[in-house]
């Protein structure tokens, strides 16, 4: 086995690590620990949040990429990548069937020739073939492994229940009921699930018979990075640009302004299209850059990232020096300034900690709406490599078959479902986050 | 007033010389046109001449900035830079990849793409408005909640969602209106009216939401506070004045968008078949048209700016203590 670490991962883990990092330096500050403090004591919050560490828990598992070693010859590897999630769902990657099915059934969705003659619906390969020719005992086998299901899910819930008894203990004022609500429910959804896993296609298969449990986790990745990696890229610039321009004035103010109001004012679907339409082409003329196929997929995800970035940094570029402005014409940075500290010092010690509440709320207002826009991109082509599996390729390749007759409802009711979730809670949490450090928001 | 408009026309030419250039750069720079033929041509197994043949074809086999082979002003005209992004500012787009005029199709196409925009656009406000003053008019009540968090739901939707769902609830169960298609004339209602629909109500979430935190800043006024005082009913109080005086931010925020309208949308005229210019864009892209995508971007571009100015415009109109100066 051998470790791979593409470019987003790098990126993920370091996202990860600031916002630890963010975590330890914000404890520290009173101002921000009272804001947080009033996130955490927010029943919907914390169950916001709870779910989204669900889903950033997937997509860390998506993360840990390796190439897996071929028996035999020395030090030679598969040339797929694959992932932690990949190996855990080892059992959903590889029991693909021929073509559609519906969730949790046993025979095929459409008919076939059978041995000569007869057409009629084939038995699946994998789904309830432990119930061999006992087909009457497949409702009964149903019902036995979701009372199974929830069992485990309670257990499992009992464990984490007990392991966050020292976080209640530390932080007692917190919503932690609210939290360990939410966790309950999920691992009481998920139990039931991963135990029918075992023996069926819980949301049934797709086109080319792959299964489409399968495929709505590893889109959670697609969408996490997409939201988040994108406003981590525009960061630096539209902090930079815009405290710049709000400090210095001047013709400086004027040429980062003329920058964001031109960019601005190309339509941002057509700026993306144009941008991305290059891009492919570049990726294409150079196929010696990438070793592997998911190292082309990943360039083409970063590639998105930033395009998007450039198009969405405007805005926030735009609040930060009207802040700015503001934040320069009073006594404390007047002080600072007749007192002689330079400007670059005053900026980042004066200036930028008091604007980092309009960052912190533009981070996570713009995460859900990323998410969304990755489904439209990708369904209009020019969105993420096709090969990479997420929500916008998904429904892509789903689009024609609601037009079925009987309709395959199963893989876009997946692919919508999960990203409603993740959208909704990105956007209650995004509420609350803003509520607690606006400060104009006086309850 | 005048000299204002002027003023904003010419401070308008920068912003327009820079998209340009940007595109410019986009297209021609990061790949050059021989990128580009084997692009278009296949990757593999293309000859130099059919390279050649195809960007003398298509006016690409010029210099990108300055053709030092050419006399006088050939030396900056006769350049790939002059050719396809000078020429814009005078509104000749020149030809697309498959030999059609551009500015032939955009004349052409503009009249499907406003049949569908501007319903969605007043029909869109009208009713984020009302849904607002609904919610406004039962406010911190357990409606007004729900209100919101109906909001909240709809934003959460993916806009595909509604498109999908309504054609097949719409058309294919339903047999109300075909899935997809336009017509010229009368006729075209029916094909328009699931569109606009559609997107009015994947739209509504979000503004309805902004148009109610709107609505209650205006409540918390002097002014709405001294017409109760003087007795005033509630609802007088609503509709005459908190309507009014917050209807001036909501329109003419709205204003900028108007001239996009144009554009069309792409994602609906994609899925409805509606042959406007969003579906033209749509299809420029897919076929990897470089001159429409080209062309559409500077039209977005310009359409923008027009849209500032007329916000700039609409609120001297509404506000009458603002001075174009």
């Amino acid at each position: 086995m051998k470790f791979v670490l593409l470019w987003s991962d790098v990126l993920f883990f370091l996202l990860l690590a600031v916002a630890i990092g963010g975590g330890i330096w914000a404890s520290r500050v009173e101002h921000l620990r009272l804001s947080w403090r009033k996130v955490g004591t927010h029943r919907v919050g914390m169950a916001a949040a709870t779910l989204l560490v669900a889903f950033v828990a997937v997509a860390l598992l998506d993360s840990l990429h390796y190439r897996e070693r071929l028996p035999g010859e020395q030090d030679t590897y598969a040339v797929e990548v694959r992932s932690a999630l990949d190996a855990l769902l080892t059992g959903l990657r590889t029991r693909t069937e021929k073509t559609y099915s519906a969730p949790l059934a046993t025979h095929s969705f459409a008919k076939e020739t059978l041995d000569g003659e007869s057409r009629d619906f084939p038995r699946l390969k994998h789904a309830g073939a432990h119930l061999g020719s006992d087909l009457a005992a497949h409702e009964t086998d149903i019902a036995h492994k979701l009372v199974q299901g929830l069992g485990m899910g309670l257990v499992v819930w009992l464990v984490f229940w007990l392991a966050g008894a020292p976080l209640r203990r530390a932080a007692p004022h917190l919503a932690w009921t609210v939290a360990f609500a939410t966790l309950l429910m999920l691992c009481l959804a998920a139990g039931p699930v991963a135990m029918l896993a075992q023996g069926y296609h819980v949301l049934g298969t797709d086109k080319v018979g792959q299964d489409v449990l399968y495929l709505t986790l590893k889109s959670i990745r697609t969408g996490l990075l997409i939201g988040t990696l994108t406003t981590l890229i525009m960061l630096p610039a539209a902090v930079f640009l815009g405290l710049l321009a709000g400090y210095a004035g001047g013709w400086i103010d004027d040429v980062i302004q003329y920058l964001y109001t031109t960019l601005n004012s190309i339509p941002g679907v057509l700026l993306i299209a144009a941008a991305v339409l290059m891009m492919q082409v570049v990726i294409d003329t150079h196929p010696e850059w990438f070793a592997t196929s998911a190292e082309r997929a990943d360039a083409r995800l970063l590639a998105l990232c930033a395009i998007l970035g450039i198009t969405s940094w405007t805005g926030l570029c735009r609040l930060l020096r009207g802040e700015t402005l503001k934040l320069r014409e009073l006594e404390y940075v007047q002080a600072a300034r007749a007192l002689g500290v330079s400007g670059l010092r005053i900026l980042a010690r004066h200036i930028l900690p008091n604007v980092m509440h309009i960052v912190m709320i533009a981070i996570v207002m713009d995460f859900s709406g990323l998410v969304l826009a990755e489904a439209v991109l990708s369904y209009v082509g020019i969105g993420v490599d096709p090969n990479t599996i997420s929500f916008g390729t998904m429904i892509n390749t789903a689009r024609m078959e609601l037009a079925r007759e009987p309709m395959v409802w199963w893989s876009l009711a997946a692919a919508f479902v999960f990203m409603f979730v993740l959208v909704l809670a990105a956007n209650l949490f995004a509420d609350v986050v803003r509520d607690a450090f606006d400060p104009r928001v006086v309850k | 007033m005048l000299a204002y408009l002027i003023r904003r026309l010419l401070y308008a030419l920068p912003i327009l010389i820079g998209v340009n250039v940007i595109t410019f750069t986009l297209f021609f720079v990061v790949n050059t046109p021989d990128d580009m033929a084997r692009m278009q041509l296949g990757v593999k197994r293309v000859t130099p001449e059919a390279i050649e043949k195809w960007k003398v074809e298509r006016g690409y086999d010029k210099p990108l900035f300055w053709n030092a082979g050419a006399e006088g002003a050939g030396k900056v005209a006769e350049t790939i830079f002059f050719a396809k992004s000078v020429k814009m500012f005078a509104l000749d787009f020149g030809r697309a990849d498959d030999g059609r005029d551009i500015a032939r199709e955009i004349r052409l196409r503009m009249g499907p793409s406003l049949a569908v925009a501007v319903p969605v656009f007043v029909l869109g406000l009208f009713a984020a408005i009302s849904f607002a003053l609904l919610l406004v008019y039962f406010r911190a009540s357990y409606l007004d909640f729900a209100g919101v968090v109906l909001c909240v739901a709809m934003m959460s939707i993916s806009g595909l969602f509604y498109i999908i769902g309504g054609q097949w609830l719409v058309s294919k169960i339903w047999h109300l209106v075909p899935i997809s298609g336009y017509a010229e004339g009368l006729t075209a209602a029916k094909f328009v009216i699931l569109p606009v629909i559609v997107s009015v109500l994947a739209g509504i979430g979000s503004s309805a939401r902004w148009y109610r935190t709107i609505f209650l800043e205006e409540y918390t006024r002097d002014y709405v506070r001294t017409a109760r005082a003087k007795g005033l009913s509630e609802r007088f109080v609503l509709f005459r004045h908190v309507l009014r005086n917050a209807l001036i931010p909501i329109l003419t925020g709205a204003v900028v968008v108007i001239p996009a309208l144009f554009m069309g949308s792409l994602l609906i005229e994609a899925f409805f078949g509606i042959p406007g210019l969003g579906s033209y864009t749509i299809d420029a892209i897919n076929a990897q048209d470089f001159a429409v995508v080209r062309a559409m971007v500077f039209i977005g571009s310009a359409l923008y700016i027009v849209g500032l100015l007329l916000t700039d415009i609409s609120y001297t109109l509404a506000d009458p203590r603002i001075r174009l100066q």
